[in-house]
């Protein structure tokens, strides 16, 4: 497996500079005969291809909702960062590439965090020009507001709705390009599988969501902006539709697939209240801002939060840790979730949640102030919950929230797959072991506005278009497995749902390699997935056929490539034998419970090679270097 | 608690539908309007039968996947408040409840409770954006925007495009939601250039794919999740009105090849 990572050579801050100069270029006359595939109209999907198609490419869009506007990136919530340094408190690009390599406790390829710090400002200047209505000042300037992890404030916010409307501003570029005709939409489309010939990617096999139709489109480049994983735990923050299924199709055509078990668990969700549950909701992390976060001081407590005095609640982050406080990293914040909890602290009927409290963000700063900032949240929080924070405190637990795994890419966002792409949440790039809050927005919007217009152009120049179309014999074979593979599922005729199994699934990795992981929990979730897999393939229960609409027979095909991928998250996490920012080993942690890195022998990057069905996959090493930040252990106490 | 359920149920665009008669007991009121569903829809498949098909995908409001028009009333019984984010305790034990699709005659019904809702794309595609490439784009702090103005823009933009204003409208009128995106970009200094010729395309797509006209029922600001504002509509109007009076010379699709 080939990882020349194409990472220029030049000093950091020159890199993204000279690599521009050297590339190649397509010249605009030829550009539109050049065919580009983009699956996924999130940030990253939409963004590309808008820019892409502006640019004279001819491009076919994907997506498996009814509309583009409806990707799961509409509902991002708190913010995006950008290295403006509005608020004169010491931002630059060099902090923002510090704080993203300390966040990801560095795990991460640094010429691409730094490209990335690089190019933040200026996502906010193209989001600014489609319309993007940021919040502001009174003096009418841009307004900032604070993220976990960070000492700065640089994160630009539209209410509680950020994702909503930069992914809206991006959806418009792509609307107008599509009217013009230089983008093919289709919607409800999902894809089966990606189409290699003469080891390029050339295309993808769907299937129409409507009418049940299998079919091809050829290309000369393929796209994956398909985002992130964290529903292989069929509880969490995700829609419902987010799936591995593209990316884990092109791992096994072969991709390579970088780092799969690291994947953040968010601190601030609102706890699991049913056994139907379907879903947990985030309650953005910029509640963190004002409210404090504490557990009962004494196990067994019985009495309302209210009437808890003072010496009885226990801020633990805030005494831990009191230079971030409330403010640590997500990673830090879930763990500690998790240890209070497990130590008997926990408060709700399940135990399992910690107060998020506003009491004295309420009396410190009123009730106008504090409502100006929190409004839409607490009304949802108590939609869902039936409880007011503005009364009692709020109860958060964490939920698995995003991956930083991803389909390995080299700096031209090229997979190992020549042709084939990788941009937004479902590579693996930029956030190491840990992401901070409002940065996933910043690389999505950077990969598909400013990066992968300008690397696929090197790549295109060095091929011909129009050489094949989906008549060669690649197509149709495609085509056939994926066909076989529907049939299989429909011929089980078993007993068991697809939600049931998925539900098991998720337990299953949530125990086993969710917020702590251990040697003998990740053995034994090894073990268990091959017995779930079994009855999947032996027992499932699909009603209806392969023709017109049929839920379950999607979500049963996104279900049974989680099956496959989640023993890869679970034999990666094992054989990443230390502890790095999401990814916590309980054997590997300092004796505060920090994680503990081993530098020595793990700072790479793990990518996974596929090697055929029932074979173990084949483990290869990125090393990474640390020459613009040197190695340091991650402290957010002093 | 437990509830009786009359859905509609129809195989596909071309099939006559009908309503079918459910019963879920053991729902907690914890359980959300779609995970009620969702019981339902398991325990079919578990008896053998086809589950109803509906759309969801953010659960949260905001994706405007979500769409079922309970008891008469798009989104259900609560203001404000998509399919998604209603919960059982907001209803009855025991209490019948009717669940339809979106009715009109610019969504066709594709599967039970699933429209096609691609007019709404169609009449983004004709004219809801500002025409910017990506690349460097000015300081944007050069050109301050008043807040209020902001905040104006972003009650319009918050529009989730599920589709309820149409639904709710005796006359099946896309005016709340054209009107959101035409002020929404009407209102920023970024949206000027194009404001005349985007509120003109905008409105005749509007036409052209079936929906009826506004007679100020004033259902759609009801029955809008994001509680979305008619008085948007009133500015479509004035903007509409201002490009019919003053024609302008429409260009073809931006050449940039
Ligand atoms: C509740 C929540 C709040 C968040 N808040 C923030 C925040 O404040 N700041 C921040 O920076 N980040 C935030 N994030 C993270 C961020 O929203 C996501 O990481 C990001 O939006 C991912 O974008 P994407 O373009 O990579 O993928 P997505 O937006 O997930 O889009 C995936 C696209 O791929 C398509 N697709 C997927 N699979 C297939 C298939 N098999 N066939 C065809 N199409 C397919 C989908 O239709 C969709 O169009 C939040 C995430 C959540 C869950
Ligand atoms: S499912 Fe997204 S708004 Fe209801």
């Amino acid at each position: 497996m080939n990882l020349d990572d194409r990472v220029p050579e030049a000093p950091i801050e020159h890199m993204w500079s000279t690599h521009k100069e050297h590339l190649r270029l397509v010249g605009p006359r030829t550009r539109p005969h050049y065919r580009v595939i983009v699956v996924g109209t999130g940030l990253a999907g939409a963004s590309a291809a808008a820019s892409m198609a502006a640019m004279g490419y001819h491009v076919e869009c994907f997506c498996f909702q009814d509309s583009p506007r409806r990707a799961h990136s509409i509902a991002a919530q708190g913010g995006i960062n950008a290295a403006k340094d509005y608020r004169n408190d010491g931002d630059s690009v060099h902090r923002l590439f510090y704080d993203t390599q300390k966040g990801g406790d560095y795990r991460s390829r640094e010429a691409n965090v730094w490209r990335l710090a690089e190019l933040s400002a200026s996502i906010i200047d193209q989001a600014v020009a489609q319309g993007v209505p940021f919040a502001r000042e009174y003096g009418g300037l841009l307004a900032n507001r604070s993220f976990g992890g960070v000492l700065v404030e640089r994160t630009f916010y539209c209410r509680g709705e950020t994702g909503q409307q930069l992914l809206l501003g991006a959806c418009s570029a792509l609307a107008q390009q599509i009217h013009d005709g230089n983008v093919k939409m289709h919607t409800r489309t999902e894809l089966l599988d990606v189409v290699i010939v003469d080891g390029r990617a050339r295309g993808i096999v769907v299937r129409d969501l409507v009418t049940g139709e299998i079919r091809s489109h050829a290309a000369e480049a393929v796209v994956l902006a398909t985002g992130g994983y964290s529903n292989v735990y069929y509880l969490s923050t995700n829609a419902k539709g987010c799936n591995v299924t593209a990316t884990w199709r092109a791992h096994k055509r072969g991709a390579g697939f970088a780092n799969p078990c690291y994947n953040q668990i968010h601190p601030t969700c609102i706890p699991v209240s049913s056994e139907h549950q379907a879903k947990l909701t985030l309650m953005s992390e910029s509640l963190r801002n004002d409210g404090r976060i504490w557990v009962p001081r004494n196990e067994g407590e019985t009495r309302s939060p209210g009437e808890i005095p003072e010496q009885d609640r226990y801020y633990y982050l805030e005494e831990r840790y009191p230079r971030f406080g409330n403010l640590v990293p997500r990673d830090v914040a879930s763990r500690n979730a998790k240890n209070v909890c497990d130590d008997g602290l926990g408060v709700g009927p399940s135990r399992l949640g910690v107060y998020l409290d506003f009491r004295d963000a309420i009396s410190d700063h009123g009730h106008e102030v504090i409502g100006a900032r929190y409004e839409n949240l607490f009304a949802m929080y108590e939609r869902i919950t039936g409880e007011s924070p503005w009364k009692t405190p709020m109860r958060i637990y964490p939920a698995p929230h995003y991956t930083m795994g991803g389909l390995w890419v080299d700096y031209n966002l090229m997979t190992t797959l020549p042709g084939l792409f990788a941009v937004g949440e479902a590579n693996f790039s930029d956030h190491g072991a840990n992401r901070l809050g409002a940065s996933s927005m910043m690389q999505c919007l950077a990969d598909g506005y400013f990066i992968i217009p300008i690397t696929i152009g090197d790549y295109l120049s060095r091929h011909p278009y129009g050489d094949i179309d989906t008549s060669h014999a690649a197509f149709a074979d495609a085509e056939r497995e994926a066909r076989g593979r529907i049939e299989r599922l429909l011929a089980i005729d078993g007993s068991t749902t697809v939600e049931s199994l998925h539900r098991e699934l998720g337990r299953l990795m949530w125990d086993h390699c969710g917020i702590a992981r251990s040697e003998d929990g990740l053995r034994e979730a090894l073990a268990r997935i091959p017995e779930l897999r079994d009855r999947f393939w032996n027992d499932l229960r699909i009603v209806g056929g392969a023709a017109g609409i049929n839920q379950s027979l999607e979500h049963a095909g996104r279900l049974a490539d989680f099956l496959e991928f989640a023993e890869l998250m679970c034999r990666d996490a094992l054989q990443r034998d230390e502890s790095c920012g999401c990814h916590f080993r309980e054997e590997h942690q300092t004796e505060e419970g920090e994680a503990l890195r081993d530098d020595v022998n793990f700072s790479h990057v793990t990518v996974w090679e596929h090697t055929g069905e029932n074979v173990e996959p084949k483990m290869h090493e990125e090393p990474l270097s640390f020459e613009a930040l040197p190695l340091a252990q991650r402290n957010y106490k002093t | 608690m437990k509830f009786r359920l009359r859905i509609w149920k129809q195989a596909s665009g071309d099939a006559a539908g009908a309503f079918s008669d459910y019963e879920v007991d053991g729902i907690s009121p914890e359980t959300s309007f779609l995970e009620m569903i969702d019981t339902l829809n398991e325990r079919l498949t578990e008896r053998g039968e086809e589950a109803v098909a509906f759309e969801s995908d953010c659960r949260e409001g905001i994706c405007g996947m979500c769409s079922m028009v309970i008891n008469g009333q798009p989104h259900g019984p609560l203001p404000g408040t998509t399919t998604c984010q209603l919960y059982m305790r907001h209803f009855d034990d025991g209490q019948p409840i009717t669940i339809e699709p979106w009715r009109s005659g610019a969504f066709p019904v594709l599967r039970d409770l699933m429209v096609d809702r691609s007019a709404f794309d169609r009449i983004l595609e004709s004219g809801g954006y500002v025409t910017v490439h990506s690349g460097p784009k000015p300081e944007p702090n050069a050109n301050p925007i008043d807040p209020e103005v902001a905040e104006e823009s972003l009650d319009a933009a918050c529009c989730i495009g599920c589709g309820a204003c149409v639904a709710a409208c005796p006359n099946g009128a896309a005016m709340l939601f054209t009107a959101a995106k035409v002020s929404h970009l009407g209102l920023l200094p970024q949206g000027q250039p194009e404001r005349w010729e985007r509120v003109q395309n905008m409105v005749e797509q509007m036409e052209e794919e079936g929906f009826g006209s506004c007679r100020n029922y004033a259902e759609c600001e009801a029955a809008c999740p994001k509680e979305i504002s008619i008085k948007f509509i009133g500015r479509l109007n004035r903007d509409y009105l201002r490009a019919l009076r003053e024609p302008i010379d429409r260009h073809g699709p931006m050449d940039s090849q």
